[in-house]
Order: C-alpha cells, then structure tokens, then sequence
C-alpha cells in the first residue's frame, strides 16, 4: 500500500528540501495519494473524528492547565475559578469534560465498527491491538481527569479504582499505597494523576501515530471485508474523496458536541461532583463516568474482589485476542448472517450491562449483571470460536468494484 | 449450522432479560420520598435566559434569609453587576458592599483591620469556619451555597433520562426544581409513628425525609417591591433562580454562544457534504 514515494515537488527550494528530509513525501502519501475503498460508509469517518477529539483534548486541556491548580485545598475553587472569572472559562472546561464523553463515544463507535467489519482479521491484527492499547490510555487518562475537579465523586471514584490494586495477592497493599503517594486519596494523589493526565494523551498520540502506520501499511478494511486488489478499479485516491467525507463527519459529530456543551454541559456529569472532596463523607452512589458503566458492573457482578478485577480486565483481554477467536474466514457481517445477528446481541449486552453499572447492586440487578457478564464472556470465548465452524456464509464478492457494481455492501450509511 | 430463528430468539431473550430487569429492582432502592415538581425556567431552552427581575427578587431572600446561615464564597460583589446576572447598577453594587465589613491585611504596623468591601470582595461568610458553622445550627454544617444548585439533583428514571438530552425537550433545571420542591415540602409534623431525633424536620423532598435545616422561609417574610406578592411559593422559585445563576452565571453567554455554534455549524457540514457529493458524483461508492 504505502511503497515508496512518487511526490515530487514543483519548486526547487520544495526538492532541496525533499532530498533531506521527505516529510511531504510522507504526507502526500498517507494522506493525499493513498488509496481509499472506494466502497467506505461514514462509520469508517470515525477514525477522523477520533483524532479530531484528541486534538480538541489536548488543546482545551493545554490551556485549563495554565488556569487549574492541583492542590486537594485549591484544586475545587480553581475549577469555579475557571468557571467564573477567566475570559471563556467555563467554555474551556465544558469543552473538555464532555469532549472525554464525545471521545468515548466516538471510540465505542469506531471499535463496534471493526467487531461489525470484521476489522481485527488478518492482516490487521497488530493494528487492532494498537487501537486496544490507545483504548486503554484512554481510559487512564480520562480517570485521572475525572480526579482532577477533586469533587466527591473524583475523590471516592479514585478511592474505590486505587482500592482494586489491593485485591492483589501479596504486593497489593504495597501497590495501592505506591499509587497514593501515602495511606488514602489525598494530595500526592491529585499531583501525580494531574502530571499524569497531561502526559498520557501524548503517549496516546504516539500509539495513533504506530495506529495508523500499520493502517497505511495493510490498507483500510471496508464493508466488502474484501482487500484493494485493482487500485485503479477498487480504490479513489485519500485527497479530496476521504478528506472530505472525514471533514463532513467530522463537522456532523462536532453538531453533537457542540449540543451537549452548550445546551446541556451538565447531562452526562454527576451532581455530587459539584461538591467539594470530603473524605469523611461517603457518598450514597459511587458510580463511575458513563463510558466505564460496563466495566463497573462486571466488577460487581463478581462476588470476590479479585475475582471482579480480572473479569474486568480480562474483557478488555478478550478484545486483545479476539483476532484469534474469531474462526470464521469471512471479515464482514454483511455476509455472515448469523454473526449479524450476534453483534447486535452483543451490543445490547454491553448497553445492558451499562445500565446495570449505574444501578445500585441489589436485588435482580446483580443476577441480571451476572448473566450478562456470563454472556460477554461467552461471545468472545465459546460462540465466536464456534460459530466460524457453523456457520455458512454468503458468498463474498470477488473484489470490491464487483460489491459497489452489485449495490449489496451499503446496508449501513450509504453516500 | 445454527438456525436464525434459534438464534433469534436466545438474542430476544437476553435483550427481554435486560429490560424486564430494569424496573423490578430500580423500584426496591428508592427512597420513598416524593420528586419535585418540574417548573417552568426562563433559562430553561434553546432561548433560555436569566430573568433579571427574578433574579433581584431571589438575591433580596438569599440576602435576607440563606445568608444568615449559608456562606456563598465564589459570590463576589461585582458579579450582581455583571451582565447575565441580576445586573444592579455599578453604584447600586458599591453602596451595598459597603454595608459589609470584611477583613484586611496585616497594614503597615503588621495588624489585621476591618474595613468596608467593595465590589472586587467577596460576599462575607456568616461563620469563621465550619466548626463555628455547626456550632450554631444544631450540628448540621449549611452547605455554601457557591454550586449548591448544580450540586443538587434527582433522579429520574429510565426512560426519562434518556429523554431529557433530546432537543427541544432537553432538561437540565434539575437543581432549581428541586431546591424549589424542599422550600416547599416541610412538614409540621413527621408521619404517624414516625419519630424525628432532635435538630431534625420532616421533609417531603429531601432524600431520608430528615432535614437538619429548620423551615427556612414562610409567606410573607421578605418584602417585595415590585408587586410580585410575598408568598413561599414566589420565594421558592425566585431564590432557586437565583441559585441557578450563582450556580452558572455565564449561562446566557452559553446559551447565545451555542446557538451560534449549531447554526454555524450546521452550515459548514451541509457545505461540506455538498462539496463531497460533487467529488464523488462520478465515482460509483
């Protein structure tokens, strides 16, 4: 896909400098020359959407920084500082609290987009894992964010995640207090999740960076699940065919952002949060950020301790290796009519364990989390090995100008 | 090979389990107490707006009434100026700082003295401390009024929460509405066999029903100058609007600025999406 470079540029000074360091080349070929499947629908924008919100991230969060102090005496007021009195403040800070949800939910989106597509198969198994990776830092850093406003829900959120590490056997207890900088929460905490928060989103950076080396390398999936065998036939070339598809998801999701920012900033945050961190007081409902809900109950689910952290884990660990439990031959649910119907079971799983996470864990709600983690588990473990072996899929179109020529590929977002 | 209609139906029946679900035990972990009221805001909408008025009225019981027991630290003077707010006059906002005293320095001679505020200063605590706070209220610590309408909410239940981010019907005064309801919920006396310890009110809203703050306001007990009449009901609403600004005070900015934002934008994505239809009229996708 990504051969060598055949950018040459007009202008003698453009030469010069191309013969020194090619980084136009490298631009050009990536983002300009590279050939697109010409077949894409707008669930692959989200890719550009995603580096979209990283950079939103880093740039709001680059300047609330300059504004922010993280001291657990002055961290609250600094945020009701930001709020109240520097020019666009509380526009900064909306920004960035609800790009994290706008970030996530971009994410939740992109990766569904692949478990749909069959993104993960070979040749693409180390890209799917860089994505994993990025998953990961993600969560990371928006957790530590989530600390930093130093709130009753930041300080308690951080108290119950910390608290996971001493389900280890042996080192845990020395583990939870190597994090806390001491014996509970409290100030060396919030500085070294604030020193952390700033760094990680760079390392994440770094991972899209690795992310969409290996994407240039193996090329894109697309509904099809088929690879670019004619470039002429199949494929149009990245500049201006994707870059304005992106651009027209990109200023679409912004819409959506803009909407939650402007119109209800406060919708996917916690009221508790609006009070300052007290440790003597525990809230009635320590309940994480919506994006973690299908992680916290499976945590729950689990009547052990260390039990609940390697289920939780582990159903990021099932992502990791699912390009080796997923047996089936055929990369797109668009022709594997079984598979189809299991993704969308799947995802009401997640969203079912979702809402259970933000539900007290009493009654029927721990049985329902139960069978719901059983099934996550189970889809990854027993119905996707088993299922590449049973199932007969449709046939799979020779190339992906005979999918377009024959119209049966766009069943979602066609345009 | 698995049958679809197998399949089908073991997938209807793990999303019946996860709804059926829901309500059965969301009923069992609730308190019994009742939700408030949902008001109609000015600032509530697309075109929500502080009503200035309303405001002044909320800041004449929260001077009166909250102010005797609840700080509001992030208040300073010169925000009742400010535009968005309840916008008194630059002299109305200096003659009433200087009926404050706050504390200054230490001067020249090193000692710490009282002088008048001004505007830049913030609204005095009625306490020193927390501990001086609780001393004088029974035990319980009046919260700072500073957020107080952000940090308070209620929960309203699946499918309403999910409702209350749609446009148009979006719903974000769950603060206003609800410290409005506890104004209005105290009870004289607590339900049959219900015993209350001292220091403690009934309350209809305030989740437990106990409530460490005595009936704070009554009909009739602040004047109105404007011919709104004088009735806990008015209060009500006019200090929890007023809450809600102490709580946002940009939010008239946010609102106009947002609107702006969404035209804007939707503008530049129908521009865009017009462009890459063009691009890619001749190619077959």
């Amino acid at each position: 896909m990504s051969g060598p470079s055949t950018y040459v540029p007009k202008s003698a000074i453009g030469r010069w400098f191309e013969s020194r360091l090619p980084v136009m080349g490298l631009v050009h070929s990536s983002f300009v020359a590279y050939p697109t499947p010409k077949n894409l629908n707008y669930w692959w924008t989200f890719g550009a959407i995603l580096s979209f919100m990283l950079v939103a991230q880093i740039v709001t969060g680059v300047v609330l920084a300059m504004h922010y102090t993280p001291h657990t005496t002055m961290a609250f007021n600094s945020v009701e500082h930001i709020m109240r009195d520097v020019n666009w403040g509380w526009m900064l800070r909306y920004l960035h609290a609800n790009g994290a949800s706008m970030f996530f939910l971009a994410v939740y989106i992109h990766i569904a987009r692949g478990l749909y597509y069959g993104s993960y198969k070979a040749p693409r198994e180390i890209l799917w894992i860089l994505g994993v990776i990025i998953f990961l830092l993600m969560m990371a850093t928006a957790f530590m964010g989530y600390v930093l406003p130093w709130g009753q829900m930041s300080f308690w959120g951080a108290t119950v995640i910390t608290n996971l590490f001493s389900a280890i056997p042996l080192v845990g207890d020395a583990i939870t207090t190597w994090l806390w900088g001491g014996y509970s929460v409290d100030n060396p905490t919030l500085n070294r999740f604030f020193s952390l928060h700033y760094l990680l989103p760079f390392m994440i950076a770094a991972v899209v960076g690795l992310h969409v080396w290996a994407l240039h390398v193996v090329g894109q999936n697309n509904p099809a699940g088929v690879d670019i065998k004619d470039v002429e036939k199949d494929s149009v070339p990245f500049t201006p065919h994707a870059t304005l598809k992106d651009a027209t998801g990109i200023a679409a999701f912004v819409i959506l952002y803009a909407w939650f920012v402007f119109f209800i900033p406060n919708f996917l945050g916690d009221s508790d949060n609006y009070i300052m961190a007290n440790p003597l007081q525990t809230p009635p409902h320590i309940v994480p950020e919506w994006y973690f809900l299908p992680f916290y109950a499976i945590l729950r689910a689990i009547p052990s301790k260390l039990g609940g952290v390697i289920f939780m884990f582990g159903a990021i660990v099932m992502l990791v290796l699912l390009p080796w439990l997923d047996t089936s031959k055929v990369r797109s649910a668009v022709y594997r009519p079984v598979y189809k119907i299991l993704f969308w079971v799947f995802i009401a799983c997640v969203i079912g364990l979702g809402y259970l996470g933000s539900q007290p864990p009493e009654g029927g709600a721990v049985l329902a989390a139960r069978i719901l983690t059983a099934y996550y588990f189970a889809h990854f473990l027993v119905i996707l090995p088993l299922l590449g072996l049973f199932e007969t899929p449709k046939p799979v179109p020779a190339s992906i100008a005979e999918s377009v020529l024959k119209g049966d590929t766009t069943e979602l977002g066609k345009a | 090979m698995l049958s679809k209609t197998t399949l089908g139906m073991i997938a209807a029946g793990f999303m019946g389990a996860a709804l059926l679900g829901a309500p059965a035990f969301a009923e069992g972990s609730g308190h019994d107490q009742m939700k408030p009221t949902r008001l109609s805001w000015s600032f509530a909408g697309f075109f929500g707006h502080y009503d200035q008025a309303q405001l002044q009225r909320g800041f004449k019981v929260f001077r009166e009434v909250c102010a005797n027991c609840h700080a509001a630290e992030k208040l300073a003077f010169r925000n009742l100026a400010e535009p968005g707010g309840p916008e008194f006059s630059e002299a109305q906002v200096k003659a009433l700082a200087a009926q404050y005293k706050v504390k200054d320095g230490p001067n020249d001679a090193g000692d710490m003295f009282e002088r008048p505020a001004r505007p830049s200063d913030t609204w005095p605590s009625p306490f020193a401390n927390d501990n001086a706070a609780r001393a004088a209220n029974g035990g319980g610590l009046p919260p700072d009024m500073s957020v107080l309408a952000k940090a308070r909410s209620y929960k309203r239940g699946f499918p309403w929460f999910v409702l209350d981010a749609l446009p148009g019907i979006q719903y974000q005064e769950h603060g206003a509405d609800y410290i409005a309801a506890l104004l209005q919920a105290y009870k004289d006396e607590p339900p049959h066999g219900v015993k209350l310890d001292a220091g403690q009110y009934w309350n209809d809203i305030m989740p437990g029903n106990r409530i460490a703050m005595p009936k704070p306001i009554s009909d009739g007990q602040v004047d109105y100058t404007d011919g709104t009449p004088a009735t806990l009901e008015n209060y009500s609403k006019d200090v929890s609007a007023f809450l809600m600004w102490l709580a946002e005070p940009k939010l008239d900015q946010r609102k106009k600025t947002g609107f702006r934002v969404l035209v804007f934008m939707a503008i530049l994505t129908g521009l865009l999406y017009a462009t890459k239809k063009r691009v890619w009229a001749n190619t077959p996708h």
